[in-house]
């Protein structure tokens, strides 16, 4: 085979493998624009052939999907912006200060990295019960407000922060909070952004804490909401893909935008291990 | 910083202008099941006409979900003013102190008619002498057959005891009249239970602390049940192994088939025309013939009022309110739901129809089933050792064994409650 | 106490006793938890809990719903897992070659089901796999196959997740993939080419040896994740037909939240960390010997 055969082959490949990745994506944006049960006529309709707002209008007016909007966007700005900064304290710690014990607290942390979540689930349930939590939007957010993961993201990223600059900002008096907010801080911005990014993201998808801690509508996050729509609406397959678009579009069109910042946290997480 | 206070008070322009202007009325929290809490809302504005200063909520909970969800609320203390709740799972929610006593409400209610009600399916309600409970709607097994293939056989109203039962799908099957006898899915637990209430069996002792399922009311039924499958009347198949229950309804492969209220419309929307006239319902066949009808399980939603609630005095007007005999033929009409209240039933949309009239009959002899927390648990077990006597992988004493030793196990701690009591 | 030490314990304050409170104590509360009987009774009056030792362990050894939910759990994991790996494998094989052009385009396409929202795709392929006009039995029945009643089938029900988790998942190990190609030096191949090594052969003693150490990474990553499966049947089948869905934390989810057997659900959810441990491990040591 010659190597413009080759590529033709290699590309025609591909290309076959992002249409039928990209398929399901295209369908979900495509039926939402569909009138009522346009979906499901025969012969099927891929694309809509008179598209509409309505699914949306639908969504919005009468089903409030707006407030699930608003849970999910609070929930998860405030995860993030904890995260980042309670994740980047520590990882400074970890990485810049020397105190006994940091080792084997560190590794101590490590081992949280392989504890299913779900282990403890249940007594977080009840002790978010004890402190009157449950079904409120900080009891949904107290549990991400700082992550090992982060911790670790930031902890190797602060290694490489040559030690000398600090030292010299120590001899000039600065106090460790001046150092960390004013020369720390501002060197990690890639690895911050990188974490936030990542933070938004996992929160804005997170389903089954969400699903245990919000009993009630007025405090479900969007996927919380669309599972319970879709229990009702089972017929309603352009609603429910409206519905579906609300709640992945966002956070696709962010991993557009950011994803240079994304991709960075998944490498850094899987270079170590 | 200032972007971030900016997009702060962006968010909360969104939140007051979401939550909307403040009302001054009472508000009052409903949550409602599936269908029927997207129909109530339909009847919400006569309500608020009635009370103006009452201004009702409806959140509306998909059945799959609703239980976990009525229990967390409970646990976080966030349980709505009033809700509907399927009537068996009022033991569990007794047994967390959720709900709200009822009795001297309903005595002393002009518009919920004690004596107006099924009395099984008031029974439901009522755990330990105190009613927890007013039904809403109600919900039982009876016998859907082709009328037909029954009149061919000799039975064209329908077989009205055990032994015609029997008599009947014998000679369907040995007349060919069609593929098998009768329709029960190996992974529904119901037919067992109707067969072993017919035949008197309590399910649980008396205390509701052990099984009841080696002595003899409930092993007669369950050997008469896997009797069915052994000669052949009934094939050993669970629900999702059949396609369309409808079509083949229809083409003959089964004549009989115990199923409820929710399939009359089904049956008369998805049979071909071809099939009007030819398939009816009856009540359950009784044990014999010193027995009107079998008896048949109490089921059905019911409407409560949690212990929690700020507006019980509200949440009771709307109790009443949709429990009001127009109230209870507005919501047939609007779901197919069976009223709870015999007066509705004079309704001539329930009165004339040909197929209602057996439901009614039934739901003079419907029994509730055991009122333990336990019982949806048990019950699983029920269908799980009943499809593999039925599928012959195991032998009906093993089974009941089994089913013995499993209902103690589950109800191990009810026992060492009630002990500890004494 | 020196300053730096000082300095060190108010950073650190707020992440550890937030980490320390709602995760490493609930984790052995949770432990705690598996040995009593912790149930609905308990909710509605606190004396009614029992120090009941390893008596929840033994009763789940003992019912077939567990065996049932972790067989599945398992068939998930070890069918899912492997399929991930090669898709994704050969998606990143396939991005990386030399003659790739738009290799950023389809690296973020490829990656796009990474971040879409989980419970929202299920919704999406329920539908895609419904059996009357759903669009996968469609393309089928232009080649002649089907219809499958993907979900309702017991044989197929998990199959169709599993096609949904691939989908989801194999763009988050290609990037791993990448990366563990782009490390391997470019002389090993122009050294095996010398010694008159194929494609495949290339492929088989350089590629494969070197990406080792991703192997074992991607290996625990996706194996972990996808022991813990739970909305994708929670949205699609509610572990349903015939318990053919039902996952161990589905399980745990239901006995915990559903009947509120507390004790009983965290027996659960402790033999799932036992089994994601004992795959780690499995992994670690396999990958040694290699």
């Amino acid at each position: 085979m010659n190597r413009r055969a080759q590529s033709i082959a290699l590309h025609t490949t591909l290309a076959i493998g992002a249409i039928i990745t990209l398929f399901p994506i295209f369908w979900m944006l495509s039926a939402s624009f569909m009138t009522a049960g346009e979906a499901t006529v025969v012969p099927p309709h891929l694309v809509p052939h008179a598209p509409t707002l309505a699914q949306y209008r639908e969504l919005f007016v009468r089903l409030n999907i707006a407030r699930a909007f608003v849970s999910s966007t609070v929930i998860a700005v405030i995860v993030t912006i904890g995260c980042v900064l309670f994740s980047s304290m520590a990882g400074y710690a970890f990485a810049k200060l020397r105190f006994p014990g940091r080792q084997r607290l560190f590794g101590l942390l490590l081992i949280a990295l392989v504890i299913p979540p779900q282990v403890g689930m249940l007594p977080l349930f009840l002790l978010m019960k004890q402190l009157h939590l449950v079904n409120t939007y900080w009891g949904a957010i107290i549990p991400s407000l700082a992550t090992v993961f982060g911790i670790f993201l930031i902890r190797q990223f602060m290694l490489s922060i040559p030690q000398e600059l600090l030292e010299a900002a120590r001899l000039d008096g600065a106090s460790e909070l001046r150092i960390y907010w004013s020369i720390v801080l501002p060197l990690a911005r890639p690895i911050l952004a990188t974490l936030a990014t990542f933070m938004f993201m996992s929160t804005w998808n997170d389903f089954m804490w969400p699903l245990i801690i919000l009993s009630n509508q007025s405090h479900y996050t969007l996927p919380v909401a669309i599972a319970s729509l879709s229990g009702e609406h089972v017929l309603d397959v352009e609603l429910m893909m409206a519905s579906s678009v609300l709640t992945v579009l966002p956070v696709l069109l962010l991993f557009v935008v950011l994803q240079r910042y994304y991709i960075a946290g998944l490498m850094a997480g899987s270079v170590k291990g | 910083m200032m972007r971030i206070r900016r997009f702060a008070i962006l968010l909360a322009l969104i939140a007051t202008a979401c939550s909307g202007q403040r009302d001054r009325r009472e508000r009052l929290e409903f949550w409602g099941l599936g269908r029927e809490g997207e129909v109530v809302a339909e009847m919400i504005p006569e309500f608020e006409r009635r009370n103006p200063s009452i201004h009702v909520v409806v959140q509306q909970i998909p059945w799959s979900a609703a239980h976990e969800k009525l229990l967390t609320a409970h646990v976080g203390e966030s349980t709505p003013d009033a809700a509907q709740m399927g009537n068996t799972w009022i033991p569990e929610f007794v047994a967390v102190k959720a709900l709200d006593d009822l009795t001297p409400f309903v005595a002393a209610s002009r518009s919920v008619d004690r004596r107006d009600y099924f009395d099984g399916i008031w029974a439901t309600n009522v755990v330990n002498g105190t009613t927890y409970g007013v039904p809403w709607y109600v919900d039982t097994r009876v016998l859907f057959y082709r009328s037909d293939v029954l009149a061919a056989v000799g039975f064209p109203n329908g077989p009205r005891t055990w032994d015609e039962w029997l008599e009947a799908m014998r000679r369907i099957k040995a007349e060919h009249r069609s593929r098998w006898a009768i329709l029960m899915p190996t992974n529904e637990f119901e037919p067992i239970e109707v067969l072993a209430m017919t035949n008197g069996s309590p399910l649980l002792n008396a205390d509701g602390t052990r099984g009841a399922f080696r002595q003899p009311p409930f092993a007669g039924a369950f050997e008469f049940y896997v009797e069915l499958f052994r000669r052949g009347y009934a094939p050993a198949v669970s629900n999702s192994e059949i396609s369309n229950l409808y079509q083949q309804f229809a083409q003959g492969d089964f004549a009989m088939h115990i199923t409820g209220p929710w399939n009359v419309g089904e049956f008369r929307r998805r049979l071909p025309a071809s099939m009007n006239g030819k398939w009816a319902t009856a009540p359950l066949p009784a044990r014999d013939a010193s027995a009107p009808t079998g008896v048949s399980m109490a089921g059905g939603a019911s409407l409560v009022i949690f212990a929690a609630s700020k507006h019980k005095d509200a949440a009771r007007k709307f109790v009443e309110f949709l429990s009001e005999p127009k109230q209870q033929i507005r919501f047939f009409e609007l779901t197919g739901d069976l009223p709870a209240r015999r007066s509705a039933w004079s309704a001539p949309a329930l009165a004339a129809d040909p197929h209602f009239p057996a439901f009614r009959k039934q739901l003079e002899r419907v029994q509730p089933l055991p009122k333990v927390p336990e019982w949806e648990q048990i019950a699983s077990a029920i269908f799980d050792r009943g499809e593999a006597a039925a599928r012959g992988t195991s032998s009906t004493t093993a089974a009941l064994t089994a089913l013995d030793a499993k209902a103690d196990i589950l109800l191990e701690k009810r026992r060492w409650m009630l002990s500890r009591k004494r | 106490m020196n300053a730096e030490t000082r300095a060190a314990l108010l950073f650190l304050a707020p992440a550890m006793l937030l980490i320390g409170i709602f995760f490493f104590a609930p984790v052995i509360a949770g432990f705690a938890l598996s040995l009593t009987d912790f149930d609905l009774y308990t909710i509605g009056d606190i004396h009614n809990l029992r120090f009941i030792a390893l008596r929840n362990y033994r009763e789940l050894l003992g019912s077939s719903i567990f065996w049932t939910a972790f067989g599945n759990t398992l068939y998930f994991a070890l069918v899912g897992g492997p399929l991930t790996v090669i898709v994704s494998l050969g998606a990143a094989l396939l991005v990386n070659t030399r003659l790739t052009r738009y290799k950023a385009f389809f690296r973020t396409v490829y990656f796009a089901p990474v971040v879409t929202t989980l419970v929202a795709v299920s919704i999406v392929f329920k539908y895609l796999y419904h059996p009357r006009f759903g669009v996968v039995n469609r393309a089928l029945g232009h080649i002649g196959l089907g219809p499958v009643d993907w979900l309702g089938d017991p044989r197929f029900a998990m199959l169709s997740i599993i096609i949904l988790a691939v989908w989801k998942g194999f763009g988050y190990t290609m990037i791993i993939f990448i990366a563990g190609l782009q490390n391997i030096p470019e002389e090993l191949y122009e050294a095996a080419k010398i010694d008159g090594a194929g494609p495949w052969g290339r492929f088989r003693h350089v590629t494969v040896p070197m990406l080792g150490p991703t192997f074992l990474f991607v290996g625990i990553v996706v194996a972990i994740g996808q022991l813990q499966i739970f909305a994708e049947p929670y949205v699609m089948t509610m572990g349903g037909p015939l318990n053919r869905t039902v996952t161990a934390v589905m399980l745990m989810y239901q006995q915990g939240f559903k009947w509120w057997r507390m004790g009983y659900a965290a027996a659960v959810a402790f033999i799932l960390f036992l089994v994601i441990g004992a795959a780690t491990l499995v992994q670690m040591r396999f990958q040694e010997k290699r």
